[in-house]
């Protein structure tokens, strides 16, 4: 049993110094925090004994686990793959319409230039100005926004909510809103569905499938997938029903995939279903427009807002009234969805990095690039919501007496979870791979809303030695609590549950029988938190 | 605003689009003449020049007629405008189509202000454009004599063809469509966000008109130009280089001259369709119900039932969706009841009317699906059947659709159209042949999943009552209250529920058996750059997306109480496979 964590009330106007520092005030005015609770590591050392590390699987749900070596990557170009076979020399004609469409205009201009002999001088002289006219226009617009210097994948890998993309052989991970299944996109491309209760792994694959960054299962609907991909937009239709267990688009077009979006821009890192279904939204780091798809009429309308170089994150909120869109400079926005209109929300260092909402879509969790805090935003229809951010949790790295010696914790924070009751919030934290005993791993906190907001530590979720925990998500409608789902750096998807019957409902104590394990056993037993009322 | 007739606010809201295009007008102008005058290694003299030209007497005049040609476009506009797209169905349909004699009527009217705008640019333009005859040099006496401009005829004739092809394309992609856009946006915003769309397009057929104008010159330029010298006893000037020749066409100031001119013609057009689409769809918030009898016409349940202007429904279809999305105040009006009487006319009313809608679209498919396949059996009798002609057919179709949602003059050859299956694969050419273009069906399904937040926000107390181990005494008084009160309300709802879902369930039976239809699930071809609203082609596919999403939203929201509503039982077998989420 670990003690039940204290939490450390401080009065509001540290919480705003710390809020004035980060981000530019919107309205140069200064607004009374309303009673906020901030919570630093640093100064919870009394959790340390809940350092738990859980490797359990409850109920029956599937837990793959894809290593790299038994998937093979095909994400290079088909061009790079030529140097293997034999030089064929093709016609001119030829060469230039394949450069044409593999790299577009770009890769046009590069092979003619790179042909000088066979073309005429000025047009091959021409040709190299042009070039180099534009390269000198993308080296100043990258200058502006440096993102914009990666290449595709690598701009896929910096603005992936899978950290460590390229290196990973899980791509990108998706819970069903409303049933047991999953689908995990993998290093070769394909992406893998799993159901509870069943065996059989419907696998999709097709020919634009690559460099997968996003999936998300569309709501209120048994079936359908969309999928961000490097160079479009696909939109899976997974036949619950069916028995057939791999799905090419060349085989059965019309049947699994409805139709993929094709756009101008690559690649997309970001998609968002409006919580009814009707609406998808997709973002593009190299767009600053955002394009709300009404997919079943295949019409898009583009959402442009000048400034910020793209967006690379969304995030809807459970409501369905608000909609998150991060930059990758130091700026986000919060897009109304009822007339479509936002708030800028500009912050002095990183970028946005991560965020969720709560169940009610009145209070947005962020997280800044390079920053170790939690910022919170409220929103409310009657007051209009917050007019700063405030920092409500500090996660500065402590040391804490783990199983095995001292153990560090904190750092960075990746990635932000909320379970949809709004109860336990997750947060990943960046170790440093540098020095020993400080892992990345997932802080779990106890929330509340109301009457004030409260982060209540909880306990630490570590995986096996030498896993590193690179998504997380909570699982959408787990029955007795709260179910989240991490995969690791060694390939794995496992499920952590949290027992707990929820506040709201009872408001009084659980019933259950609390119970904590607080050594590292790996054998299935179940953690069990205290109901703190 | 004094209620005006159902016209009143489309009217009105024409004007203000034209008004609006009117005042953008002397912006586009400065920018096609500082495109036309421009000369990169003169830059004071360009912007000097340019000044002065703006502020001259011609340019003032040219203002005006444009004004005029504004004025004109918006009128068609406001009197071509159609909320069901009309979908020929064979090459023969689409002749028919752009022989009628409005039609007709209408690209004469185009012809007309595309040799006006393009009269304007070219005097804007000035230098060798500016005249019809210029003064020349005879070859033989030496005698100076006025001879033919054929620049500027060119340039006329330019705008003739232009208006034409901009009167026939009009035609083929359903340029006067109006479609309603998936999310709500301010107009101003939207204006913005479509501006680059409109200028792309009106930049890229400008181009193609003046590729298709160029080869229509060279091989029949002859005709009118020597028409036009020997009416208007003009020279033609030998000296010069006749233009439809291949070297008359390598003159490059003068295609430039002609792509920019016709880019100003065509924004000029397309910013008027595009304000008004923008002003007509805009969302238009009716009072749910009023409390004086004179306002009563405008209330949501009359306009939803309104039969004789289609864009007044189409708008109240519009607000229902919204204010079932994102006005609780709104919905409880709604749900409330009269007083006295303790009736609930509006949402019976309301849903009545939805109802009926739904309802009369699931007749229409049926009675499709019932031709068709008697059709087949016709088929299989006799071979001859087939050559039946398309066109016959097609018309009977096109009313058949048409009539989607209104009852029209065309009514009377309303009665379902003999087709044979060849008919129906040669009309691939606009796949159509069903009742799905109606946008309002897809309208009135958007509203009836909104419709269930209501039915969240009514049930949760309703869900409570019923689970009364929940309730310790604790729980409080207020919830009782909630629950009583809103008690009331439910049972509003309740008794329509069992048929809003054998409605919806009905529906989505028939709309599967129409997908499987040959060649109703085959996707159309995505159209590149158009200023045509192509959304029409895929309303189908949106309606059954919209339609299931309507019924994942109910059976999600009352969850297994579903199993306590009166309904048959393959209905009841069909929920149950939307609560497991197996459809």
């Amino acid at each position: 049993m670990f003690p039940s964590p204290v939490p450390i009330y401080t009065d509001g106007s540290d919480a705003e110094d710390h809020v004035s520092s980060a981000f530019v005030i919107r309205h140069r005015k200064k607004r009374n925090i309303h009673h906020q609770t901030q919570l630093s590591l640093a100064a919870n050392a009394i959790i340390l004994a809940g350092v738990v590390c859980v490797w359990l699987q409850p109920c029956d749900l599937p837990s793959p686990q894809f290593t790299r070596d038994t998937l093979k990557g095909h994400s290079r170009p088909e061009s790079s793959s030529r140097s293997a076979f034999l030089d064929q020399r093709d016609t001119l004609w030829m060469r230039s319409a394949g450069a044409w469409r593999d790299a577009g205009l770009h890769g046009l201009l590069d092979e003619i230039t790179n042909s000088a002999e066979e073309v005429p001088r000025f047009l091959a002289v021409g040709s190299a100005c042009v070039l180099a006219l534009l390269r000198w226009a993308s080296s100043f617009h990258g200058s502006l926004f440096p993102h914009l210097t990666l290449s595709s994948d690598e701009m896929v890998a910096e603005f992936s909510q899978m950290l460590d993309w390229s290196d990973s052989a899980l791509r990108s991970f998706a819970w069903h809103p409303h049933t047991d299944k999953f689908a995990v996109a993998l290093l070769d491309d394909s992406i893998r569905i799993y159901k509870s209760n069943s065996s059989a792994t419907p696998t999709l694959k097709h020919r634009c499938q690559r460099s997968v960054c996003a999936l998300q299962w569309k709501p209120l609907c048994g079936s359908a997938l969309a999928v961000a991909c490097q160079s479009c937009l696909l939109i899976w239709h997974v036949d619950p029903t069916s028995l057939s267990t791999r799905y090419c688009s060349n085989t059965s077009v019309s049947l699994s995939l409805s139709l993929s979006l094709s756009l101008s821009v690559s690649p997309i890192t970001s998609i968002a279903w409006s919580p009814t279904g009707s609406l998808l939204v997709s973002a593009s780091p190299v767009d600053t427009a955002m394009m709300v798809w009404d997919v079943a009429a295949e019409s898009a309308v583009p959402l442009q807002r000048v400034g910020g170089g793209g967006v690379t994150y969304l995030s809807w909120s459970p409501d369905g009234s608000r909609l998150l869109a991060a930059t990758p400079s130091a700026l986000f926005r919060v897009w109304e969805t009822r007339m479509w209109t936002c708030e800028r929300w500009p912050c002095l260092k990183g970028s946005c990095q991560s965020a969720c909402w709560s169940p009610d879509g009145g209070c947005l969790l962020l997280s800044m690039q390079g920053e170790r805090v939690i910022y919170a935003l409220t929103f409310s229809d009657l007051t209009g919501g917050s007019k700063a951010a405030s920092v409500v949790a500090d996660l500065s790295e402590t040391s804490f007496p783990g199983p095995d010696g001292d153990l560090t914790v904190g750092g960075e924070v990746c990635s932000l979870s909320w379970d949809p009751r709004g109860e336990r919030l997750a947060v990943l934290l960046k170790g440093d791979s540098q020095a020993v005993n400080h892992p990345s791993v997932i802080a779990v906190f106890k929330t509340r809303s109301s009457p004030v907001f409260e982060l209540l530590p909880c306990g630490f979720v570590m995986g096996e030695a030498g896993a590193e925990p690179r998504f997380m998500q909570f699982h959408p409608h787990f029955q007795h609590g709260a179910l989240l789902t991490v995969c690791w750096s060694d390939g794995r998807i496992s499920h952590v549950p949290f027992y707990f019957s929820s506040a709201g409902l009872l408001g009084g104590d659980s019933p259950q029988q609390a119970l904590a394990s607080n050594t590292a056993d790996h054998s299935s037993n179940k953690l069990y938190t205290e109901q703190i009322s | 605003m004094q209620y005006l007739g159902d016209k009143g606010v489309v009217i009105w809201r024409a004007v203000a689009s034209i008004a609006w295009s009117v005042l953008l007008l002397p912006v586009t102008a400065t920018v096609f003449v500082l495109l036309s005058r421009f000369s990169p290694f003169h830059p004071i003299q360009w912007i000097s020049d340019c000044t002065s030209l703006l502020a001259a007497s011609s340019t003032i005049f040219s203002l005006v007629v444009l004004c005029g040609v504004v004025l004109i476009t918006g009128f068609f506009n406001l009197e071509f405008y159609t909320l069901v797209p009309s979908i020929p169905c064979s090459r023969m349909a689409l002749l028919g189509t752009v022989l009628h004699p409005r039609q007709c009527v209408h690209s004469l009217v185009y012809c007309t202000m595309g040799m006006l705008v393009m009269w304007c640019a070219s005097v804007t333009i000035g230098g060798r454009y500016s005249t019809l005859g210029t003064p020349c040099r005879q070859s033989q006496s030496g005698e100076v004599v006025t001879c033919l401009n054929e620049y500027h005829l060119f340039i006329l004739l330019a705008g003739a063809f232009m208006g034409y092809s901009h009167s026939f394309l009009g035609v083929v992609q359903n340029m006067y469509y109006v479609s309603f856009q998936p999310i709500q946006q301010y107009k101003y915003p939207r204006f913005k966000g479509c501006l680059p769309m409109v200028v792309k397009c009106s930049v890229i057929q400008a181009l193609y008109s003046a590729r298709n104008f160029a080869a229509f010159y060279f091989f029949f330029g002859y005709a009118p130009k020597t028409w036009i010298s020997s009416t208007l006893n003009l020279q033609i000037d030998s000296s010069l280089q006749p233009l439809d020749s291949l070297t008359g066409f390598l003159d490059f100031s003068l295609l430039y001259h002609l792509s920019i001119s016709g880019t100003f013609l065509y924004l000029t057009w397309y910013l008027t369709v595009l304000l008004f689409r923008i002003y007509v769809t805009e969302a238009y918030s009716f009072p749910v119900q009023s409390t004086f009898t004179e306002d009563a016409e405008q209330c949501l349940p009359k306009v939803l039932a309104e039969k004789n202007t289609l864009v007044m429904k189409f708008l109240a279809l519009q607000d229902l969706a919204l204010l079932s999305q994102h006005s609780l105040s709104r919905r409880l009006e709604v749900f409330s009841l009269s007083q006295p009487g303790g009736h609930a006319h509006n949402w019976n009313a309301i849903s009545r009317e939805c109802l009926s809608l739904l309802s009369e679209l699931t007749q229409r498919l049926v009675a499709h699906q019932d031709a068709i396949a008697s059709n087949g059996r016709v088929k299989s009798q006799s071979a001859s059947s087939d050559t039946r002609s398309a066109s016959s057919s097609c018309s009977g179709k096109e009313s058949y659709l048409v009539s989607g949602t209104e009852d029209i003059a065309e009514t009377p050859r309303l009665s379902v159209p003999l087709r044979t299956p060849g008919s129906v694969f040669k009309s691939s050419v606009g796949d159509v042949d069903s009742p799905f273009s109606s946008p309002a069906i897809r309208r009135l399904v958007g509203q009836q999943d909104p419709q269930s937040p209501c039915f969240g926000t009514v049930q949760s107390p309703h869900i409570m009552r019923r689970g009364p181990k929940l309730w310790s005494a604790s729980t409080g008084l207020s919830h009782l209250v909630a629950a009583s009160f809103s008690e009331d309300q439910f049972g509003v709802v309740q008794t329509t529920l069992p048929n809003i879902l054998s409605c919806l369930v009905v529906l989505l039976e028939a709309v599967d058996r129409h997908f499987k239809l040959p060649h109703a699930s085959s996707k159309p071809v995505r159209t590149i750059c158009s200023m045509g609203d192509s959304t029409y082609k895929t309303l189908r596919f949106a309606l059954r997306a919209a339609l299931k999403t309507a019924i994942y939203k109910i059976t999600t929201t009352f969850g297994e109480h579903l199993n306590a509503v009166n309904i048959s039982t393959e209905h009841r077998k069909r929920l149950q496979q939307f609560l497991e989420f197996k459809d």
